[in-house]
């Protein structure tokens, strides 16, 4: 997979882990080997982790549908609560047969899962899980990002049209349909704590959140009164992106029985599956770090240059960005579903308009502080 | 795109180039297994994109000659088939049987049995209509509805455990009369249910009906006009809905029907037009109220008696003759026509069943509509396979 071939491209600049290798690795080796280094550990840890949040967040969904739902959720595999029912699951879609229909467009079919879960990967360099814990700290991060998840679409589009299944199609034409109205929303609502960073970069975000013993987040601050709708604006446009309720019409389950990945089995549909829990952390993660203080929690300034500041630091980023995940199950499992034109009427005439209002206002505010205090 | 090679508005030397492009129509079987059609019902749409431009229902997946084998077993022998065509409303589906045999027999059921014999229909409209909304819900892609949904029907298969033995299918009511009295300390449990439920509607109202996404689902799609319902021979919910008065439990009354004081809930275009997906939902939700209130002024005036007619035993031979009797089912008109020629099995045996001619409009409501709205219509007519397969 090329997933990791952005980091090897941006080893030079920023202070990613690509630089840590290089401090590790002997002196005089050539870059093609500390690029290549660089790319398969890289790899080896976002995959890790994105395989590990698929299950948790497996288990969770499962959780959290079931206790919304008057019921448990899994409880029996696994002593404690089910934990292991992902596991399980995990093994079973393994060693399922890997049907592949004779009427499909094979190349097409089997290509789209990878291109899915391989953007996913690839977006997930240049998001931070730490105080400069970051594969490549790229100046252009959340542009990155949004440029790589969107890729995800192409993928989608493939599996529908690839599946030949009329179904399948549906739910393709749909992710098309849907993909060009909230792209342009979920991109412009970033640019409001863009414009208060000053800068694309996730790393650079969280690391001006940490004023005020690491309660300066962007929701907190003086552009509090832009931060938090504008929050709400980014915060519909991700659940669009990762195709969750109540934007899932692409797959749809009442009406097209499961859309674009009514065909696929075994390990493909869990690339799928790990692709949607992959979106759904990497959107959560975004919106932490820019408007919920990324790594920042009131008392981690106090830890500095000690050993917990690194873990502590992690742990809090991956929890906040958790607790994102779990409102958009939150939202999954209490709304219905609306409608293809009902999503696109929503992209066009209320998101979008009200983005770039948003983006004036957050430019004037930046101009009158500029004014007011020469900041 | 017209082909305008010549218009006028073009000057000279410009040309309007048009591609030859030819669309054809997608042709996609809906069922029958497809999850928004509630069995094997299997719709073939027509649609041009998201657009569906034609819609035809194929039948008989579940055909089990209910009608025929009428005609081949006794006259009690048949209550059990009655259970299976409208599996969610089985109490109902006995009543209407018993009542057309009762109608034949020219007996009528003790005064506990008719009490007993409201409670249990109208708890089982509750039930019905419970499901109906439950799954709506899902077809429009709330799944969390459904669960709380059947948590509360899960409390009536108890009461009806309870009285008959039976979760589904019932045959507790029979000709003339019950199958047996209410065990002691059944009323109350039905009582203490009533209750319970009061608290537990507005759940269903507030987490599913009253949702913006709900109403900007539901309003003004599928809409079903006053006249195209009677055209259709609309019954139920669906006709209500559709602004017509019409409740055979008012309008025809049977059983102890005529002491209870209720209303009958009319579709008003509440967030709409009258007769939309919106005002049947709404139909079936103030119903649940309705039959709660219904129940309760049972509770209150039934009294000690017997609950089978002393000359209705086992084996029936009615007079000669034929007989009519509709009910109000939770989905509609469930009529019984039965013909006697005078021996222990029917002679002809006839069923009239709601989903199937509110099914019927089904076709005519889709095209026009978006591909999700299929499902958002086929689901607010809420049919039963068992019941328009028979």
């Amino acid at each position: 997979m090329s997933a990791a071939l952005p980091p090897a491209a941006a080893a030079p600049q920023g202070n990613g882990l690509t630089e840590l290798l290089g401090g590790l690795l002997p002196d005089g080796l050539p870059f093609w080997a500390l690029a290549l280094t660089g790319a398969v550990v890289s790899f080896a840890i976002i995959f890790a982790f994105i395989a590990v949040l698929a299950m948790f967040a497996t288990w969770l969904e499962r959780k959290v549908a079931g206790h919304i739902q008057v019921r448990y959720g899994p409880m029996r595999t696994g002593a404690w609560h089910g934990w292991a029912q992902a596991l399980a699951d995990g093994v079973k879609l393994l060693i399922k047969e890997d049907l592949v229909l004779t009427s499909a467009d094979k190349p097409l079919f089997k290509l789209a899962p990878m291109v899915v879960l391989s953007t996913a990967l690839a977006a997930f360099v240049a998001l931070p899980f730490g105080p400069n814990a970051i594969v490549a700290d790229l100046d252009l991060g959340i542009y990155f990002i949004i440029a790589i998840s969107s890729i995800t679409t192409f993928g989608v589009i493939m599996a529908g049209w690839g599946s030949n299944n009329k179904w399948s199609l549906y739910g393709a034409m749909r992710e098309a349909a849907q993909v060009a109205s909230y792209e342009i929303p979920l991109g412009l609502s970033l640019m409001m704590p863009v414009m208060y960073f000053g800068s694309l970069s996730l790393n650079h975000a969280g690391a001006m959140q940490s004023g005020w013993y690491g309660m300066h987040w962007y929701v907190f601050s003086d552009a509090f009164w832009i931060a938090i709708p504008s929050f709400a604006l980014f915060f519909t446009a991700a659940l669009a992106e990762t195709k969750r309720a109540p934007f899932d019409l692409p797959e749809s389950e009442s009406e097209l029985v499961a859309g674009f990945h009514t065909e696929y089995s075994g390990i493909r549909f869990a690339f799928f599956f790990m692709e949607e829990y992959a979106a759904m952390y990497l959107m959560s993660a975004v919106g932490t770090a820019l408007w919920f203080g990324a790594w920042n929690f009131p008392g981690l300034s106090l830890l500095e240059g000690t050993v917990l500041h690194a873990p502590l630091a992690v742990a809090a980023f991956v929890t906040k960005s958790l607790l994102l995940v779990f409102v958009m199950m939150w939202v999954r499992w209490t709304v219905p579903r609306i409608r293809i034109d009902q999503v696109m009427a929503l992209g066009y005439k209320y998101l979008t308009p009200l983005c770039l209002l948003m983006i004036l206002l957050a430019a004037s505010w930046e101009w009158v502080k500029a004014i007011a205090f020469g900041a | 795109m017209a082909n305008s090679t010549k218009d006028p508005a073009l000057r000279a030397g410009e040309r309007l180039v048009e591609l030859d492009v030819r669309t054809q129509d997608v042709e996609i079987n809906m069922g029958p297994q497809h999850p928004a059609t509630h069995g094997v019902l299997r719709v073939l749409l027509r649609a041009d994109g998201e657009i569906l431009t034609g819609a035809q229902s194929h039948l008989g997946y579940l055909h089990r000659c209910a009608e025929k084998i009428g005609e081949k077993v006794d006259w009690l022998q048949y209550l059990p088939y009655t259970d299976r065509y409208d599996y969610l409303s089985a109490m109902n589906n006995n009543l209407a049987y018993s009542l057309a045999v009762e109608k034949l027999l020219g007996v009528e059921a003790p005064e506990r049995a008719q009490f007993i014999r409201v409670i249990l229909a109208e708890l089982n409209r509750i039930a019905s209509h419970l499901v109906a909304v439950g799954t709506y819900g899902m077809d429009i892609g709330a799944f969390t509805p459904f669960f709380y949904a059947l948590r509360e029907r899960e409390l009536l298969l108890d009461i009806f455990e309870k009285i008959c033995g039976a979760r589904l299918t019932y045959s507790y009511i029979r000709p003339g009369g019950l199958m047996n009295d209410a065990p002691a300390g059944w009323l109350e449990q039905v009582k203490a249910f009533t209750e319970l439920f009061d608290k537990k509607w507005g759940e269903y109202w507030d987490l599913l009906v009253d949702s913006k996404i709900f109403v900007e689902r539901t309003a003004n799609v599928g809409v079903v006009s006053e006249e195209l319902a009677l055209a259709w021979g609309c019954s139920g919910p669906m006709l209500r809905g559709s602004g017509v008065d019409w409740d055979l439990r008012r309008d025809a009354p049977h059983l102890v029907y005529d002491r209870l004081d209720f209303e009958v809930i009319v579709g008003r275009g509440y967030r709409g037009t009258v007769g939309d997906c919106f005002d049947r939902n709404y139909v079936r939700m103030y119903e649940m109220v309705q039959s709660n209130r219904m129940i309760r002024q049972c509770l209150e005036q039934i009294e000690d008696g017997e609950v089978q007619h002393p000359d209705v035993g086992l084996l029936l031979r009615p007079a000669p003759g034929e007989a009519y009797v509709g009910i109000e089912n939770p989905r509609g008109e469930l009529g019984h026509y039965l013909v006697s020629d005078g021996s222990k099995i029917a002679r002809r045996l006839r069923v009239r069943g709601p989903s199937f001619c509110n099914l019927a409009v089904a076709e005519h409501l889709l095209p026009g509509c978006m591909l999700a709205d299929a499902a958002a219509i086929i689901g607010s007519v809420d049919i039963v396979i068992g019941e328009t397969d028979r």
